[in-house]
């Protein structure tokens, strides 16, 4: 790699602006929508540190963020924590559950890899239907926000908006750092060159499990915030659709880009909550023309091109 | 009678249904195994192409009143053309890109199939009656059993035996085989690869719509009826591992008397049991039970 790019050094002044701008947007947008989208560009980049930056398609991820959810929900609701804890408690259940997830999908490679961690996360799914403290098809509803530190009252949405911009740049930062670090360095050689990787002397395998963790304890802090904003761990969020609905976030915002997967995310709910009311149904035949289009013709995603192009007219 | 302390009658009527499920996984888990081996996919939009081999069916009976044996060649047919289709305008275009973007490409097919039939449709689900030729049963002595799933099994095995047959021991199994092997060699030796390629994965989706006019009478025919089974038929891929056809097939069978048998005896467990055998095998033997590591 050469120097630092154009786009790179420009890069602190884009989150500058983007910080400030997600301070004022509840002032200027419906908080609720705002914080469903804050919710889903932290699922969606935690994903695409898996996926972008290790190059380890899961189609499972659903399972994390519904199963911090559930945990979330659980512990706020029938035990009594703060919303602090109960976001802590699903954070680190997701993770948890990542560690298991990635143990045994790490034994196989790229395809297999992908259709492991589905059918694991398709376990999940069926255990939530089945056993009564998730509350089956119902899901748990009532979730209280509650406090938070016991102090501040989260039913006001404004407070509880900025108690979810914090946690999302807290996990935007924890993966930047986690890409621009040594670790990261050697999770894109994996990518690029897995044997050459091993032959440098890698254990590759525990690199991609600690990715796979953390990848998936955001994941898992992503869902355990979202029972908090809208008071229910549903069984939506275990299903393979969710799984889905990830991989075109990041598809389309950008695989492997930095901001792609919030571009992603924020297009892909906006999309979903206008089309809902006008479409109905085609609202997953529409998804589905997105994502064939992407693979096909836009495969680098809204970053990724606009990358493309900004490199090729800013070089002088 | 009963073994266990479990009536015969109620072990036969799961185990038949078991080999039911076995069958339907076996054909679906061949289609993947013979489309991956040479396009080097996987094709996730397999459930939804055995939910239109049924929901064809189901309009030619209903529509046209065309008979169930006619739809049972016909609907194979029309859906291994979509496939051939699909093939030739989108699936080409990605073969030199990572294999990671057919899954992902197909998944969105799944996602526009599932979403059209069910706006057309409804998520409720439409019946469609046993062709009058194998209504009725046959009482065995230890168990009833229903003609039409006597048929279905016997159906799926001849299908599957025959595809086994046809890639093993057929000039043109032996050009698909080297294809597996090594498509480069094939072409220079001056076979056609692209075009096996496109019959291949025509083949492979037709097998899953053949699966799915074998499957309409027995449940309903619903636009999600494939994507739930198609998850199992993933772990049951993984399980056996893709390198064989007997195996594929062998697997398929086998997990589906598995699971009737936890009907049985656990029925909490028997929509994980697949599963729970998955991550067992991960453990014990990585490469899946028929795979070459």
């Amino acid at each position: 790699m050469n120097s630092k790019s154009y786009l790179e050094t420009k890069l602190p002044l884009l989150f500058g602006a983007l910080f400030v701008i997600g301070l004022v947007a509840p002032f200027a947008m419906y908080p609720t929508f705002l914080m469903k989208i804050l919710c889903y560009a932290l699922f969606a980049c935690a994903f695409n540190l898996l996926l972008g930056f290790a190059g380890l398609l899961s189609f499972g991820h659903a399972a994390f963020l519904g199963t911090a959810g559930y945990v979330c929900g659980l512990m706020v609701r029938d035990v009594g924590v703060t919303p602090e804890v109960g976001i802590l408690a699903g954070t680190v259940a997701a993770g948890l559950l990542g560690w298991l997830f990635g143990s045994l999908a790490i034994r196989r490679t790229g395809i297999y890899f992908a259709m492991i961690t589905l059918a694991l996360a398709q376990m999940v799914f069926f255990l939530a239907l089945q056993i009564k403290e998730t509350g089956g098809e119902d899901g748990l509803q009532g979730v209280p926000r509650g406090h938070l530190f016991g102090i501040v009252d989260l039913s006001d949405n404004l407070a509880m908006y900025y108690l979810v911009f914090a946690i999302f740049c807290f996990g935007f930062f924890v993966i930047y750092r986690t890409i621009h670090s040594p670790f990261g360095q050697i999770l894109k050689a994996i990518r690029e060159n897995e044997p050459r990787a091993i032959s440098l002397g890698y254990d590759v395998n525990k690199f991609k499990l600690i990715a796979f963790v953390i990848s998936a304890a955001l994941a898992g802090m992503a869902g355990a915030t979202k029972t908090l904003v809208f008071q229910l761990a549903s069984l939506s969020d275990v299903h393979w659709h969710a799984s889905g609905e990830v991989v075109l976030m990041t598809l389309l915002g950008g695989l492997g880009t930095i901001l792609g997967p919030i571009v992603g995310a924020a297009t892909i709910v906006s999309l979903q909550t206008q089309l809902a009311d006008s479409v109905g149904s085609w609202v997953t035949v529409i998804m589905g023309v997105i994502f064939v289009i992407c693979v096909l013709s836009f495969r680098r995603g809204i970053i990724g091109e606009l990358q493309a192009l900004i490199k090729r007219s800013g070089v002088n | 009678m009963e073994i266990f302390g479990i009536p015969t009658a109620l072990l036969g009527s799961q185990l038949l249904v078991g080999l039911i499920n076995g069958s339907f996984y076996a054909i679906l888990s061949l289609g993947l195994a013979i489309i991956f081996g040479l396009l080097n996919i996987i094709n996730f939009c397999h459930g939804a192409q055995y939910m239109m081999g049924a929901f064809v069916a189901w309009i030619a009976l209903t529509r046209f009143g065309i008979n169930y044996w006619v739809a049972l060649i016909a609907a194979p047919l029309i859906v291994g053309i979509v496939g051939v289709l699909i093939e030739r305008l989108m699936l080409r275009r990605l073969y030199k890109l990572d294999h990671l973007y057919g899954l992902l490409l197909t998944f969105g097919l799944a996602l526009i199939f599932e979403g059209i039939f069910r706006d057309q449709f409804g998520i409720s689900g439409e019946s469609y009656e046993v062709p009058e030729a194998l209504t009725g049963g046959v009482n065995l002595g230890f168990m009833f059993l229903p003609i039409y799933r006597g048929w279905v099994i016997v159906a799926s095995l001849i299908v599957c035996f025959g595809t086994w047959y046809m890639i093993e021991r057929t000039k043109l199994g032996a050009y698909l085989r080297a294809g597996t092997e090594n498509s480069q060699m094939v072409q220079a030796l001056g076979i056609n690869v692209p075009l096996l390629i496109t019959f291949t994965y025509g083949y492979g989706v037709a097998l899953a719509a053949f699966a799915g006019v074998l499957a309409a009478p027995i449940f309903q025919v619903n636009p999600l009826m494939g994507s739930n089974l198609i998850i199992v038929v993933f772990a049951v891929v993984v399980i056996g591992g893709m390198g064989s056809i007997m195996g594929s097939i062998l697997t398929g069978l086998g997990l589906g008397l598995v699971e009737g048998m936890t009907k049985v005896f656990y029925p909490e467990a028997s929509s994980v049991v697949v599963f729970v055998i998955m991550v067992i095998v991960l453990l014990v033997r990585p490469a899946g039970l028929f795979g070459k590591s």
